[in-house]
C-alpha cells in the first residue's frame, strides 16, 4: 500500500510539497496527529527520526518538519506542517512518537512552537527565564555583530577588537522585561521538583523490612558520572528510583544559530564540535547533507578515505565510550587506559592526515581537503590487521567474563524492543535492544554497500548488551578497515576545484550517517544565498536521553551512573 | 567457577605490568629521552607504559599539524621583508570565527589599493585552528605554525597577535612543512615557465 492511497482519506488536508528542491507532504495541523497513527500503524513507518522547524521569516511562517522511517530499513518519509508565525500551535505527536519529547521541547524552546497536548512543555536548553526564542530570524543576541559572515568590519579596514571593549560587562547580558536578577527565584526548579513522581502517603512503609524515605537529589551538574556538565534530577524511595528527569543546557551555545550565521564551508570546523569524540564523523553527515542539496558526488578515492577515517572514528568513541563505562562501574581508569592507548595511535593517523588530533575538519563538499600523506596507508593496515584486533581480543578477555561487570551490568537498564523504537532511541542503544538499524544497511551512504560486515545485534537491551553491541561494533570496523586498504584506488580526492564560497541551490535535504553514537543527522534548508536557512542537527546523544528516565526506574540509585555510561553521550552534541 | 573472569582481567593487567619492566630491560635504561626509542614507544609496536616524559620529551608533530596561522615573508636583496600578502582578504572571508582582520594599504599619493596589507591582526583566543585560512589563500602566504607551546602571562596584552608576531620568513616554512613547500614551489615554477613560453611565444 502506498501513500498516494492514503491522501483521498486526508482530502484537501495533505498535499504534496511542491516547492521546488523540497520533498515530502504538507499536512494541515489539524489532521496531523491521525496522519501521524496512520503512518505508523499501517504503512510501518514506526520511528521518528527527527523533529524540527523553521522560521520562514518572509512568508511570515513557521514549518515543522517531522522524518520518519521503518525500523526495518528503506528510504523515509517527510512531513510538514505549515502554521502562522506569531502564536504558532501544533499538535504534539508524543502520545504516537515518545520520541519526539525533547525534541519537540527543543522546538519549543528555541523557535517558540507551541505543542498542544505535550505533557511537559518547558524550555530546555536555554533556562526558564530566557527571553525570547533564539532561532528566530529576528532574534538578535547581546553579542550581535551582523546577522551574517563574513563581517564587514574585518576587511578592508580590519579594526581589531576585543567583544568585551564593545559590549562590557553587565551589557553583555538580557533580560526579559521585569527581571531583575538579584531578586530571582529560580522556579522553574521548584517545578520541576514539583512534577516528580512521588510515592504516595499509603506506600511508606508498605510492609517491608525496611522502611524508606522518600528523597530527591541533584546528580549533577557536577559530577563526575556526567562527563560533562548534566544534570540528573532524581526521585528516591530508600534506594530505589522512582522517577528521573535529565537537565540539560548548561553546555548550551546554540550551534545552530551559528551554523546559520557561518557560510556553508564555515559550518565544517564547527561540526567537529558537536560529538568531539568523532568529529570525524560528524564531519561525513555534514558534508552529505550539502553534498545532497549542491548535486555532486565526491571522487572514488575520496570515498574510500571518508569512509576510512568514518570507521576509524568508530573504533576510537567505541574504545572511550567502553573505558569510560568501566570508570563509571568503578574500575577506575585501569581499562579506561588501556583503551585510550590505542586510541592514541589511531589520532597519531588523524593528525597526519588532518592536522589535529580532534578537531580534524577534514571533509570538503565533493572529497576531503587533502590526499592521505605517504606512509599512512601502510601505517593503518598495520594498526588494523594486527595490533588492534589483538587489542579489542585482550579488552574482551579483561571485561567481558568480569563478573563484576556481569553483576553490575546484566539486566540493569533494559530497554525493551518496542519502547526502544518508540523513543527514537539509535545506535548501539537501539541495537543492543534487538533493533537491527543501522544506517549503512538501512539506508546505505556513500560506498558502504561496498563492504562486507555485519550489524552487531543483542537482544536484552541492557548495559551489558550495550557493551557488547559496542565492542562487536569495532571488531565489524576493523572487517571494513581491511577490506578498505585493500581496495582503496588511485585518483583524485577532491571534485572540481576547490572553493571557499559553494553554491547551493535553493531547497532543503537531511544528510544522516550511522555514527558512532548512532544516527546523526543534518537538516539543511537552503535559500541560495552563502549561509544556510536552516541548519538543524539530529543529535543522537540528545535523542537517546529521552528514554534514560525510563532506563531508570525501578533500579538503584548506583545504577543510574552505569545506565548513562551506557548510553553514551556527549555533552557538545547534547547541548549543542 | 565464580571468579575466573577475574582471574582473567586480573591477569591481563599484571601482563600489562610485567611488559613495562621487561620493555626497560629491551632498551637497556635508554628507553627513556631518545628520539628512537620515543618513535619506537608511541608506535603500533608500542608495548608496556605509553606515557610521554613532557616537557623533557615532546612528541614530534606530523607536517600536516596545524596549530595558530603565521604569515610568510621573503627576504630581498637588502633584507626587507617581501610579504607574498596581497591583502586580498579571502583569509578573512573564509575565517569561521571571523578573527582575521586586515587593513589594506592604499598608495600615499593616488589613494590606490596597494597589494600589501598595513596590518594583519588575529586575536589568538579566537582562532580554532581549523586551517581553512592556509588552504584557500591563493598566494601561499599564510600557513599553520607548528608551535603549540603559546601559553603567555598576559591575555589582555598579548593574545591578538600583529603583522609583526605573525611573520615569519620562507625558510621557517620550508623547515617544518618540506613536503608542501616543495610541491608549492613546483607548481610556481611550471606556472612562471609557462608565463615565460606564452611571453616568447608573441
Amino acid at each position: 500500500m502506498t501513500l498516494e492511497e492514503y491522501t483521498d482519506r486526508f482530502t484537501g488536508m495533505l498535499n504534496f510539497d511542491e516547492r521546488k528542491g523540497y520533498e515530502g507532504y504538507i499536512v494541515h495541523s489539524e489532521r496531523l496527529v491521525e496522519f501521524a497513527r496512520t503512518i505508523r500503524d499501517e504503512l510501518g513507518y514506526d520511528y521518528l527520526s527527527s523533529v524540527t522547524g523553521v522560521d520562514y521569516l518572509p512568508d511570515e511562517q513557521i514549518e515543522v518538519v517531522y522524518h520518519a522511517y521503518r525500523s526495518q530499513g528503506g528510504p523515509g518519509l517527510v512531513f510538514k506542517v505549515q502554521v502562522p508565525r506569531i502564536n504558532p500551535i501544533v499538535p504534539s505527536l508524543v502520545s504516537i512518537f515518545p520520541g519526539a519529547d525533547f525534541q519537540e521541547r527543543e522546538a519549543w524552546d528555541l523557535l517558540g512552537i507551541r505543542f498542544e497536548g505535550h505533557p511537559n512543555l518547558r524550555r530546555i536548553l536555554m533556562w526558564e527565564g530566557f527571553h525570547g526564542h533564539p532561532l528566530r530570524k529576528d532574534w538578535e543576541e547581546p553579542y550581535f555583530e551582523e546577522s551574517e559572515k563574513p563581517f564587514n568590519s574585518r576587511w578592508p579596514e580590519g579594526k581589531a577588537f576585543r567583544i568585551e571593549e564593545n559590549k562590557p560587562f553587565k551589557k553583555n547580558v538580557q533580560y526579559p522585561p521585569e527581571f531583575t536578577p538579584d531578586g530571582w527565584i529560580p522556579e522553574a526548579d521548584t517545578a520541576l521538583y514539583s512534577g516528580m513522581v512521588r510515592l504516595g502517603a499509603k506506600d511508606a512503609g508498605n510492609g517491608r523490612s525496611l522502611e524508606t524515605d522518600q528523597i530527591l537529589v541533584n546528580l549533577g551538574p557536577q559530577h563526575p558520572s556526567t562527563h560533562g556538565v548534566f544534570r540528573m534530577v532524581v526521585s528516591l524511595d530508600g534506594e530505589e528510583i522512582a522517577d528521573l528527569q535529565p537537565v540539560l543546557g548548561y553546555l548550551h551555545r546554540n550551534h545552530e544559530k551559528i551554523g546559520e550565521r557561518n557560510t556553508y564551508l564555515m559550518n565544517m570546523p564547527f561540526t567537529d564540535r558537536l560529538d568531539y569524540l568523532a568529529s570525524m564523523g560528524n564531519n561525513f553527515g555534514y558534508a552529505l547533507a550539502v553534498e545532497k542539496l549542491m548535486g555532486i558526488t565526491p571522487p572514488e578515492r575520496a570515498e574510500y578515505i571518508r569512509v576510512m577515517m568514518a570507521e576509524l572514528t568508530r573504533i576510537v568513541s567505541h574504545l572511550f565510550s567502553i573505558g569510560t563505562l568501566l570508570n563509571d562501574l568503578g574500575a577506575f581508569f585501569t581499562p579506561m587506559l588501556y583503551a585510550l592507548t590505542e586510541r592514541e595511535l589511531i589520532l597519531d593517523i588523524f593528525e597526519a592526515v588532518s592536522g589535529s588530533r580532534m578537531m580534524c575538519n577534514y571533509f570538503r563538499f565533493g572529497g576531503v581537503a587533502r590526499d592521505l600523506p605517504e606512509g599512512i596507508l601502510e601505517k593503518v593496515y598495520e594498526l588494523v590487521t594486527e595490533r588492534l584486533p589483538r587489542k579489542v581480543d585482550e579488552l574482551d578477555t579483561y571485561l567481558t567474563d568480569n563478573e563484576i561487570v556481569r553483576t553490575r551490568s546484566i539486566g540493569i537498564g533494559v530497554l525493551p524492543r518496542e519502547q526502544a523504537i518508540e523513543y527514537s532511541a539509535a545506535g548501539p542503544v537501539l541495537r543492543a535492544s534487538g533493533v537491527g538499524y543501522d544506517v549503512r544497511r538501512a539506508e546505505s551512504y556513500s560506498i558502504y554497500d561496498r563492504f562486507d560486515f555485519d550489524v552487531a545485534i543483542r537482544h536484552n537491551g541492557d548495559v551489558y548488551d550495550r557493551y557488547l553491541v559496542r565492542l562487536e561494533e569495532i571488531r565489524q570496523s576493523l572487517r571494513i578497515l581491511q577490506q578498505v586498504v585493500r581496495d582503496i584506488p588511485d585518483g583524485e580526492f577532491q571534485t572540481g576545484k576547490p572553493q571557499y564560497q559553494v553554491r547551493v541551490p535553493p531547497g532543503e535535504s537531511y544528510g544522516r550517517v550511522e555514527n558512532p553514537k548512532g544516527e546523526l543527522g543534518f537538516y539543511i534548508v537552503s535559500n541560495g544565498k552563502p549561509n544556510p536557512w536552516r541548519y538543524h542537527i539530529r543529535s543522537p546523544s540528545f535523542i537517546n536521553l529521552t528514554a534514560f528516565g525510563e532506563m531508570c526506574k525501578g533500579h538503584k540509585i548506583a545504577d543510574v551512573v552505569a545506565i548513562l555510561g551506557s548510553i553514551d553521550i556527549v555533552l557538545g552534541e547534547v547541548d549543542r | 567457577m565464580y571468579g575466573i573472569g577475574l582471574i582473567k582481567g586480573l591477569g591481563v593487567t599484571l601482563k600489562h605490568f610485567i611488559e613495562t619492566y621487561l620493555d626497560d630491560i629491551r632498551w637497556l635504561g635508554r628507553r627513556y629521552y631518545r628520539d628512537e626509542s620515543l618513535a619506537e614507544r608511541q608506535g603500533p609496536h608500542a608495548r608496556g607504559i605509553f606515557t610521554v616524559q613532557y616537557p623533557e620529551e615532546k612528541l614530534p608533530v606530523p607536517e600536516e599539524f596545524r596549530c595558530i596561522p603565521f604569515l610568510v615573508y621573503e627576504v630581498g636583496e637588502d633584507g626587507e621583508r617581501l610579504y607574498r600578502c596581497t591583502s586580498c582578504g579571502i583569509c578573512s572571508k573564509v575565517c569561521p570565527p571571523q578573527c582575521i582582520w586586515i587593513v589594506r594599504s592604499n598608495d600615499p599619493e593616488t589613494g590606490r589599493p596597494i597589494p600589501s596589507p598595513t596590518e594583519f591582526f588575529i586575536d589568538i583566543d579566537i582562532c580554532m585552528n581549523c586551517g581553512l585560512c592556509a588552504e584557500y589563500c591563493p598566494f601561499d602566504a599564510i600557513k599553520m605554525d607548528h608551535d603549540y607551546e603559546l601559553a603567555s602571562y598576559d591575555r589582555l596584552a598579548d593574545h591578538i597577535y600583529n603583522k609583526e608576531r605573525l611573520s615569519k620568513p620562507v625558510t621557517y616554512y620550508e623547515s617544518i612543512r618540506p613536503m608542501n613547500f616543495a610541491f608549492e614551489e613546483a607548481a610556481r615554477a611550471e606556472k612562471e615557465a609557462a608565463k615565460e613560453a606564452r611571453r616568447k611565444a608573441k
